[in-house]
C-alpha cells in the first residue's frame, strides 16, 4: 500500500459541449501522483485546467479511461459515494475562496465536519485547531466580509485540512490577492507539503507560482506535458 | 449529516434573512389563524343549532290524530278522535319508549281579576315538562293525581304569567278558564319562540283530563310526544307505534292510517347537516388563504435556491450528499410552516375570542381543529418546500460552484 501512488490516471478523454460545439477538454490524460508529492499543474485558459481540477475533486466523472483514488475506481461510484470521497480525501482551497457568506470563519471550517457525521463539540474543536494552525486563532468569530483575501484564503485552507485529506487541490489559490498574499499562501501550502506531507495539486498559469511545486506540468490541447 | 445539524443549518440560514422569513412565516400564520378562527365561528353555530335541537328534543317522535273519508269527504289532519289516553298508554310499554307526553290543546280567554288573556290551553300529563326538557321557574307540576282526579290546577308559561301578573308570583293565585276556577300551582322556565316564530311561552299548562271533561267535554287526544332512547331507535319506535295503533284502531288491509307520525330526528339531521356544510364552508374558504400562504413559501424557497446556488455547490464540494442538501431546504421550508403554525394557532385562538367578544356569535374551539390546522401548516411546507429542495439537490455541483 505504501508505494501505491495516490492518484493513478489512465488515458482520461473528457469532452463538454457548450452551446451546440462539442470541446475536447482532455483527450487523454496520464498521471501519477505519489503520496507526500507537490504537484502544479499549469496551462494556458482554456487547455481544460478547470476540467482536470473537477475530475480529480471528484465534482465531475471523465468520459472514458480510468480514475483510481488510493486504488479506488471512481468512475464506478454513485452520488453519495462521490460526496463522500470529496468529504473525506479532497480538500479544495478555490481561486475566489468559496467560503459561505455571512458565515463565521469558525461556521465555514465546520462545515465538512457535519457532513462527516461529527458530533457538535469535536466540530468545534477539530475547526478551532484547524483555524489556529492557520493563524486566525484571533478570527474564530469573523464574517468572510470582514477579513482581508489572504485570511479568507487561509479559512479556506483550514476548511479543507480540517477532514483530515489525503489530497489538497488548489485551483489558482493566488488568483485573487496581491502578491504578498500570494507569498503568504504559497508559503502555508509549501509548508503543509514539507513538514505535513500533504499531497498537493496545484493548478495555477504563474510560473512564480509554480516554481514552489516540486514537480511542474504542462496542461496544452487537453494533454499533459512535464514542464522543465 | 444528523438531523439536529440539519436543523440547525436550516435555522442558521432562515437568521440571515430574519425579515424575509417573517413575511413568509406571516403567509401561514395568517392561514392558520383563519383556519382557527373560520372553523371556531362553524362549530359555535353548530352547537347552537345543537342545543336549540336538544331542546325541542330531537329523539322524538309526534303522533298526530289523522284525517278520516267519510262518505267521500275527507277531513283535515287532526280531526279524528280515534286517538286516545289509552293509546299513549299502550305506546309507553313499547321499548325504546323513555317518555311520553299525550295533550290536547284548546284556546281559550283566560281571567285573572280584572285582566284577561286569549291563549292556548294544553292537556298535558305528569311527563310533559321531561319529554320537553322544559323545567319549571317555580312552584310544581302537575301530579299524577292531579291527572287522575282532573284537578282544577294549571301551570303557567312565562307569556301568560307576565300577561296576568305582571311581576307578582302567580303561584297559589287562582285563575278562570272557560269559567273554570284553577289554582296556579306553577310557572315555566322561559324557553322563548320556534324556529318558526310561534311564542312557545304563551301557553297554559292543565292536566289533560281535566281539559278533556271540563273544559272540552271530549275523550280523545290530539297528539301524542314520544321520546325514544335515541335517534336510531327512533325508526323502530316508529314502527312499533305504526303497528300498535292500526292495530288497537282496528284498521283493515287497505284501509288508511287514523294517525300520522312525524320524526324529528330527521328535521334535527337536516338542521345540523346545514350547520355542519356551513363549518365546511367557513374552514375551506379559510384553508385557501392558508394554501396561498403555502405557495409564499415554495416562491420564497425557489428564490433562496437560486439565490443560494453557489452555496450548494460549495457545500457539495465539501461532501454534502444530494440528500444533505434537500433535507437542509426542506426543513427550511418545515421550520418556516412550523412556526406559522404555532403562532397561527394562537392568533387564530385570540381572533375567536375576540369575535366571540365583539360580535353575539357563539365560538366554539375545539382540540380538533387546532391539531388539524396544524398539521395542516405542516403538510403545506413538506408539498411546497418539497419541489424547491429537490431543485437545490439536483443542481450539478460543478454548475453550481461556477454560477454567478
Amino acid at each position: 500500500m505504501a508505494d501505491e501512488p495516490l492518484i493513478e490516471i489512465r488515458a482520461l478523454h473528457k469532452d463538454y459541449g457548450l452551446d451546440g460545439v462539442r470541446i475536447q477538454a482532455l483527450r487523454g490524460i496520464d498521471l501519477s501522483v505519489g503520496r507526500g508529492e507537490f504537484i502544479a499543474i499549469m496551462g494556458p485558459s482554456g487547455s481544460g485546467k478547470s476540467t482536470l481540477m473537477h475530475i480529480l475533486g471528484c465534482l465531475d466523472l471523465a468520459d472514458t479511461g480510468t480514475y483510481l483514488l488510493r486504488g479506488r475506481d471512481v468512475s464506478r461510484m454513485n452520488g453519495d459515494e462521490l460526496a463522500a470521497l470529496r468529504n473525506r480525501e479532497i480538500g479544495f482551497v478555490f481561486q475566489n475562496f468559496n467560503l459561505l457568506p455571512r458565515t463565521s470563519a469558525l461556521e465555514n471550517v465546520e462545515t465538512p465536519l457535519i457532513y462527516a457525521g461529527v458530533d457538535r463539540q469535536e466540530r468545534h474543536r477539530r475547526a478551532r485547531e484547524a483555524l489556529q494552525r492557520m493563524e486566525l486563532g484571533d478570527r474564530l468569530r469573523h464574517l468572510p466580509n470582514q477579513l482581508s483575501g489572504g485570511q479568507q484564503q487561509r479559512v479556506a485552507i483550514a476548511r479543507a485540512l480540517v477532514t483530515r485529506p489525503s489530497l489538497l487541490l488548489a485551483d489558482e489559490p493566488t488568483g485573487n490577492v496581491d502578491t504578498n498574499t500570494s507569498a503568504e499562501i504559497m508559503s502555508v501550502l509549501a509548508s503543509l507539503n514539507r513538514d505535513a506531507g500533504l499531497t498537493i495539486v496545484l493548478i495555477t498559469h504563474e510560473p512564480e507560482v509554480a516554481a514552489q511545486a516540486r514537480r511542474r506540468l504542462f496542461l496544452r490541447d487537453g494533454r499533459l506535458e512535464a514542464h522543465p | 449529516m444528523n438531523a439536529l445539524a440539519a436543523l440547525q443549518l436550516a435555522l442558521r440560514a432562515l437568521r440571515r434573512n430574519k425579515t424575509r422569513a417573517m413575511l413568509t412565516t406571516l403567509g401561514v400564520i395568517i392561514g392558520v389563524a383563519a383556519v382557527i378562527a373560520m372553523v371556531a365561528i362553524g362549530n359555535g353555530a353548530q352547537q347552537r343549532i345543537a342545543a336549540q335541537l336538544a331542546s325541542m328534543g330531537t329523539n322524538s317522535l309526534v303522533i298526530r290524530a289523522g284525517s278520516v273519508t267519510r262518505g267521500g269527504v275527507r277531513t283535515g289532519a287532526g280531526t279524528t278522535t280515534t286517538l286516545t289516553l289509552a293509546d299513549a298508554g299502550a305506546i309507553a310499554e313499547l321499548p325504546d319508549v323513555v317518555a311520553l307526553a299525550p295533550t290536547l290543546r284548546t284556546a281559550a280567554q283566560v281571567r285573572y281579576r280584572g285582566t284577561n288573556w286569549g291563549t292556548a290551553i294544553e292537556g298535558v300529563t305528569p311527563d310533559h315538562v321531561v319529554a320537553h326538557s322544559w323545567p319549571l321557574a317555580a312552584g310544581t307540576f302537575i301530579t299524577e293525581r292531579q291527572l287522575k282526579a282532573a284537578a282544577h290546577v294549571c301551570v303557567l308559561g312565562q307569556t301568560v304569567a307576565r300577561e296576568l301578573f305582571g311581576l307578582n308570583n302567580p303561584v297559589g293565585e287562582t285563575i278562570v278558564i272557560k269559567g273554570l276556577a284553577c289554582r296556579v300551582i306553577g310557572v315555566l322556565t322561559e324557553k322563548g319562540a320556534t324556529a318558526w316564530g310561534s311564542d312557545q311561552d304563551d301557553t297554559v299548562l292543565a292536566p289533560l283530563t281535566t281539559v278533556q271533561r271540563k273544559l272540552m267535554g271530549v275523550t280523545h287526544i290530539e297528539r301524542i310526544e314520544v321520546v325514544t332512547s335515541g335517534r336510531d331507535a327512533s325508526d323502530r319506535v316508529m314502527e312499533a307505534v305504526k303497528r300498535l295503533l292500526r292495530a288497537r284502531h282496528r284498521l283493515s288491509t287497505g284501509q288508511d292510517d287514523d294517525f300520522r307520525i312525524y320524526n324529528r330526528a330527521e328535521l334535527a339531521q337536516t338542521s345540523e347537516e346545514s350547520a355542519r356544510v356551513f363549518t365546511w364552508l367557513l374552514g375551506s374558504i379559510a384553508s385557501v388563504s392558508l394554501l396561498v400562504g403555502g405557495i409564499g413559501i415554495m416562491n420564497i424557497m425557489l428564490v433562496s435556491v437560486t439565490e443560494r446556488t453557489r452555496e450548494i455547490g460549495i457545500r457539495m464540494a465539501l461532501g454534502a450528499r444530494q440528500s444533505d442538501i434537500l433535507w437542509q431546504f426542506l426543513l427550511e421550508a418545515l421550520v418556516l410552516s412550523a412556526v406559522g403554525g404555532v403562532l397561527g394557532v394562537f392568533l387564530g385562538l385570540g381572533g375567536a375570542a375576540a369575535v366571540a367578544r365583539f360580535s353575539q356569535l357563539p365560538v366554539s374551539v375545539t382540540p380538533v381543529s387546532i391539531l388539524v390546522a396544524f398539521l395542516f401548516a405542516g403538510l403545506v411546507g413538506v408539498f411546497f418546500g418539497l419541489h424547491p429542495a429537490r431543485k437545490a439537490a439536483r443542481l450539478r455541483p460543478i454548475e453550481a460552484l461556477r454560477y454567478e
